[in-house]
This record gives structure tokens, C-alpha cells and sequence, in this order.
């Protein structure tokens, strides 16, 4: 199954709803209440990272008995260095987005630590592509 | 600690949730910054925030934390009401501000996540 979203840029109000419809869908098809939190923290946490410094964006969520694999691309500044933008506590972000209760620096971390597999490109003007999956499995 | 006991202790205002008075709910986290929310692995849990928007609920969606009290009694829109109910959540708010209310729940025995 796939799950496709549009993101806009700096739409705080709708910020979260992509990652919502994504949590109901997996709850409905009895993925175990772990698996969906690592998922949906981590997918909330780079559809806000879009909202929050891209301009627009996309968002395709590929269930699959194994897995869930999740692709996010946004046109927006890039990250100029993915390694310190990684790093707990570094933070671009602009007063409007703190207002909103983001910009400690933490996200991309958090991303990376409830998923399976993370990789991140980036493209300064152009814009960053996010791959990450977690992976379904009994014992979890 | 039982979420009427909370409620009392805090003098809050229940926006929405009160078929879940009952329940029980044993660690509380406080926080204005919702990277660390989403950072927390425990479930049943109070959330204490002064950051009133419809972002603090999603936090909460995503982190399967039910219990919401917001400080210094800070406007709740109506969207925040409804997607805190649509997700079966106790949404609370109280006039003290975050130290106090952390304070007095302390106090009365809810435990801290760190
Ligand atoms: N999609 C993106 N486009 C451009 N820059 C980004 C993007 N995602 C992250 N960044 C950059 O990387 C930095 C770190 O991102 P990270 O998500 O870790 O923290 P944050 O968004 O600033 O704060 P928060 O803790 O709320 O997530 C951002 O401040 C920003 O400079
Ligand atoms: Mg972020």
C-alpha cells in the first residue's frame, strides 16, 4: 500500500495531519503499537522539518508486510553540512518555528534513532530527500 | 496518581476527556520543546507545557501521550480541542504556571521520567 502527501512550507497549522494518516492506517491494519510510535515519531519529525525549513514537499509511505519505507523530498535551502545539522542541539530554525515548540536541534537525530535504515541527501538551493524504514517484525 | 486527583491539585479546567477521570497515570514530563517530547520511549504519561497550539497535541498524538495539561491558562483553540478528542486524550488546563504545577504533582507523588 502507498500513502502519498503534499507538504507546504511554513503551514504550522497543518503540520502533523500527513503523519496522522499514516499513524491511522498502520493502527487499522494491527501494526504493534511500537513499531507504529517509531514510525510516526520519526515521520512527524521530518514533515515538520519541511514545514519548518523547506519550501514544499512530498511525502510517499510504502506499507509492506516486512516493513514500512518512507521517502521525504523537499525543494527548499538544503542542509549545507549534513553532519552537523545531525548533530543534538544545532538548529537553524527561525523564531516563528520555536514559537511552535520546535528548534532544539534534536530531530534528525530522534529520525535516526527510531529507524532501521536513515540515509539523507542534500542539495543546497535545491532542496533534501530523506529515506528511512523501519522494519516489521514479530518479537518487536 | 488518579487524572480527578490531578485535576483538583492543579485547580484545572478539564477541555476535554473527562470519561477518562479515572484512569491513573504515574510518570509526567514537563516541556516547552516537542523534539524532546517525541524523544520519550514511556507511554502512560502527563505532558505539563506552556506551549499551547495544536503542535503540542500532535506531539502527543505521535507519542501516545494521553494525558495533556497546559499551563498559565493559555487559550486552547477549538481545533486543539477537537483533535485532543478525536485522539481520546484528557486535555487540562490550569492557572499555575509550570514550576508550580510541577511542584505541587511532585509532591504529590507522580514520578519524573529522567
Ligand atoms: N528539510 C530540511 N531542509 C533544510 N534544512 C533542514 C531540513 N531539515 C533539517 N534542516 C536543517 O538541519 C537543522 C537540524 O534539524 P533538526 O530537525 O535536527 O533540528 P530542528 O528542526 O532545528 O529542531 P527540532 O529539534 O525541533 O527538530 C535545522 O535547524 C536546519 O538547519
Ligand atoms: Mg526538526
Amino acid at each position: 500500500m502507498r500513502l502519498n502527501f503534499n507538504i507546504e512550507g511554513g503551514d504550522f497549522t497543518k503540520a502533523g495531519s500527513a503523519s496522522s494518516q499514516v499513524k491511522k492506517t498502520l493502527k487499522q491494519i494491527n501494526v504493534s503499537p511500537t513499531i507504529i510510535k517509531r514510525v510516526v515519531v520519526a515521520l512527524y519529525e521530518a514533515e515538520v522539518n519541511i514545514v519548518a525549513h523547506a519550501f514544499r514537499g512530498n511525502i510517499s509511505v510504502d506499507i509492506e508486510p516486512e516493513q514500512v519505507h518512507v521517502q521525504l523530498t523537499d525543494e527548499g535551502p538544503g542542509i549545507p553540512d549534513i553532519d552537523r545539522a545531525m548533530q543534538k542541539g544545532f538548529s537553524t530554525a527561525s523564531p516563528k518555528v520555536r514559537e511552535m515548540g520546535f528548534g532544539a536541534g534534536m530531530g534528525l537525530s530522534n529520525i535516526r534513532d527510531n529507524v532501521d535504515t536513515f540515509k539523507i541527501t542534500s542539495e543546497v538551493n535545491k532542496g533534501t530527500t530523506l529515506d528511512m524504514t523501519v522494519l516489521i517484525s514479530d518479537n518487536q | 496518581m488518579k487524572i480527578s486527583d490531578i485535576v483538583s491539585a492543579i485547580d484545572g479546567t478539564i477541555i476535554c476527556g473527562s470519561q477518562y477521570l479515572e484512569n491513573n497515570v504515574e510518570n509526567a514530563f514537563a516541556s516547552d520543546l516537542m523534539s524532546d517530547v517525541l524523544t520519550l520511549k514511556l507511554q502512560n504519561l502527563l505532558l505539563v507545557t506552556g506551549l499551547s497550539n495544536i503542535q503540542s497535541i500532535r506531539t502527543a498524538e505521535m507519542s501516545d501521550i494521553q494525558y495533556v495539561l497546559i499551563v498559565r491558562n493559555k487559550e486552547v483553540t477549538a481545533d486543539m480541542a477537537n483533535l485532543a478528542e478525536e485522539s481520546n486524550m484528557v486535555l487540562i488546563k490550569s492557572p499555575y504556571s509550570m514550576f508550580k504545577v510541577s511542584g505541587i504533582l511532585y509532591q504529590k507523588g507522580l514520578k519524573p521520567v529522567y
